[in-house]
């Protein structure tokens, strides 16, 4: 890759350790994920796994992040807590100057439904619905007319060059294109971040690099963008990498520092 | 998620699976399909109940004075058969005081009849009639019309000429091919010239209304129809249906003076309604209806339970669409009335298809028996209602299962 290396100016180190430290309080607006000392337990048959042991994140508007970590290091459910699928035991989480680590399950679906766009490894698409109608599910639960709906969905996918294939059924689309619609689904609502789990672990090298480049120019346009992988191939498109180990962060770097450690090529 | 796209969703899903979907809704399209055609012929009954057979016997806001009750279908015991037997009859001599006594503008007849035998030159073979004999006013009363030839002049009444005039049974019997008016019909030896034909009066339970003969009552044929000073009946008309309990009252003070009855004495004659020959029948009805709507409960029982069953199926199996819904932003009450609206419309889809085939089958009923059958718009109503309740009944608990499962665990699955 020669384009020239983004690095992370956004939220320097300093800014992160104030904003972190000041328990309790809402973040500025310019934050849109502030994770306080977020722990999760599993109660595994009596065995209890601590998942998530007490983890500090500050992420601000317009980064494009990847959380790394081998399997076991809590990457997934960091994951489903910043995607308000899960709560956390202990902690605060604040998502775009809400604090939602306390929320009802009908509160967090509504933070799902307006704040957050997910990108799944299978992409987790209905099977019997078209494109278009994949893409329209967002809106029917923020309660969108049918009409606004439509038009909203195929301008979503007209963003990912998918306006031929509108109609066709995931089983009728490539991997690539499949993704692809994953990604205007998540995007129709206009969320404050997009949060991809594994999003090219389905796809082969071609279509994982067509992925990563529809992702920075997402990027580019100023979206939030958080990933988590496990292939530092992967991690190495976004500009700040955090590596999770056995539920702490261990490392919290650019990516040319990544890179550097990595011993990759930029 | 708005109603109109749950209900679209449904069908989707229903259609997706067009077999499945039918056998789901088999039981409640069976139980309906009883409901409806138990409803329609219970329906059909009463009204040709009420309209046919009772309204052909008896005359509209009419009541007659007998001795004993002319229809009498019903559960009595040997006590009222004794308590019959021991009344007396009702007399010529009991006419003029009656009839005396009623107000202004009600209407009058005494009537006999009786089974005799009749027979014409045109046919070999002699054939039962039933023969009635009447005073001036029992064709108004009845509101039978000649549709060939004519009634009794008031001097046939008044001397008791021996004309008649016949129904269409008796005529195409006794007259085959022929026209009947002007021409004789002998019974018990006298012969009676037919001066009216009457038009038809049609018939209830396979019975017919047409083997009629009428004649004035004083003709001669009135001692083969009643016995000496006894009549059958006087039937008596209103000119409205509220006047019909006065002049009943009337009627049972002179009745019972002439009778010197106590007032603890009962009634020893009888005041027959269209709605004393009734009471039976609404007896009967209300047992077809329990045990109509009762059945078809056991059939709908049955469909609530397989379409509980699928619908578990169907959350098991659509976990992980589940788990996507709720990833988009589906919230508990999207997924529980995601699943409600599909089971309440695939049992709404086989209640409907229960109302045509149960109407199909009360028609096939009623095309091959004597049984007739009504369908009622408000049963349509009653069974895609019963179906809409057995649905969400049904999918009540599959509905709350699949709203409250993990998103994380629904994603996960296969």
């Amino acid at each position: 890759m020669s384009q020239e290396i983004v690095e992370a100016p956004l939220g320097a180190t300093a800014e992160r350790q104030a904003v972190l430290a000041t328990a309790g309080e809402a973040p500025g607006k310019d934050w849109i994920i502030v994770t306080r000392g977020i722990k999760r337990e599993y109660d595994m048959g009596g065995e209890i796994v601590r998942a998530l042991r007490g983890v500090d994140l500050a992420i601000q508007r317009n980064e494009y992040v990847a959380i790394m970590g081998p399997s076991g290091s809590g990457k997934s459910t960091l994951m489903n807590v910043i995607g308000c699928l899960d709560t956390p035991n202990e902690g605060e989480y604040w998502l775009n100057g809400t604090r939602v680590s306390s929320m009802s399950d009908d509160e967090l679906a509504r933070v799902r439904n307006k704040e957050i766009g997910f990108v799944f490894q299978t992409f987790n698409l209905l099977p019997r619905a078209t494109a278009l109608h994949n893409v329209e599910l967002p809106l029917v639960y923020a309660g969108v007319g049918a009409v606004e709906r439509k038009k909203r969905a195929r301008e979503a996918l007209s963003r990912v060059q998918l306006d031929g294939r509108m109609d066709h059924r995931p089983n009728e689309l490539s991997g690539g294109q499949r993704q692809r619609v994953a990604i205007a689904r998540a995007l129709v609502n206009n969320p404050s971040i997009l949060l991809a789990d594994e999003p090219t672990g389905n796809l082969d090298s071609t279509t994982s690099e067509e992925i990563m480049r529809v992702f920075e120019s997402l990027a580019d346009q100023g979206q939030t963008v958080i990933m988590v992988t496990h292939e530092p191939e992967i991690a190495q498109h976004a500009r700040r990498i955090v590596i999770l180990r056995d539920g702490l962060i261990a490392s919290d770097d650019r990516r040319s520092a990544f890179v550097e450690k990595l011993g990759m090529t930029a | 998620m708005p109603f109109i796209d749950a209900i679209r969703l449904a069908l989707q899903q229903i259609w997706v699976q067009k077999l499945k979907s039918f056998f789901t809704l088999l039981g409640v399209m069976i139980g309906v399909t009883f409901l409806i055609a138990v409803v329609s012929i219970v329906g059909g009954m009463s009204r040709y109940m009420t309209e046919q057979l009772v309204g052909k016997i008896m005359a509209v806001n009419s009541f007659e004075l007998r001795y004993r009750p002319n229809i009498n279908i019903g559960d009595h015991d040997d006590n009222y058969f004794r308590e019959m037997r021991r009344r007396p009859r009702i007399k010529e001599s009991d006419i003029e005081p009656v009839t005396s006594a009623l107000p202004e503008g009600v209407l009058w007849a005494a009537v006999g009849y009786d089974n005799l035998a009749a027979s014409s030159k045109y046919v070999a073979k002699p054939k039962g009639v039933t023969a009635f004999t009447v005073t001036d006013d029992y064709f108004t009363i009845k509101r039978m019309a000649p549709v060939s030839g004519r009634l009794f002049s008031p001097q046939e009444f008044e001397r008791g000429m021996p004309v008649i005039v016949i129904g269409q049974d008796v005529a195409n019997y006794f007259f085959p091919a022929l026209d009947p008016v002007g021409r004789e019909l002998t019974i018990r030896g006298i012969p009676y010239q037919v001066v009216g034909l009457m038009e038809k009066q049609g018939s209830a339970f396979g019975i017919s209304f047409d083997k009629f003969i009428v004649a004035p009552h004083k003709s001669p044929i009135n001692r083969f129809v009643n016995a000496h000073g006894v009549i059958d009946a006087i039937m008596i008309q209103t000119p409205s249906r509220e006047g019909m309990l006065g002049t009943m009252e009337i009627v049972r003070q002179v009745m019972r003076a002439r009778r010197g009855l106590r007032p603890a004495e009962k009634d020893n004659f009888e005041l027959e309604t269209s709605d004393s020959a009734l009471e039976f029948w609404n007896k009967i009805k209300s047992y077809l209806v329990i045990a109509g709507v009762a059945l078809p409960a056991i059939g709908l029982v049955v469909g609530a339970i397989v379409i509980m069953n699928i619908m578990l199926v169907a959350v098991a199996e659509r976990t992980r669409e589940i788990g996507i819904r709720k990833s988009l932003g589906a919230r508990r009450r999207d997924i529980m009335s995601q699943f409600l609206v599909e089971s309440a419309t695939l049992s709404t889809v086989g209640a409907a298809l229960g109302v045509a085939t149960g109407f199909a089958f009360a028609k096939l009923i009623a095309a091959v028996t004597p049984l007739p059958a009504a369908v009622e718009l408000w049963s349509v109503f009653l069974g895609v209602g019963i179906g809409a309740g057995v649905g969400i009944v049904a999918g009540a608990y599959p509905a709350s299962r699949a709203s409250r499962l993990d998103p994380i665990t629904a994603l996960r699955a296969e």
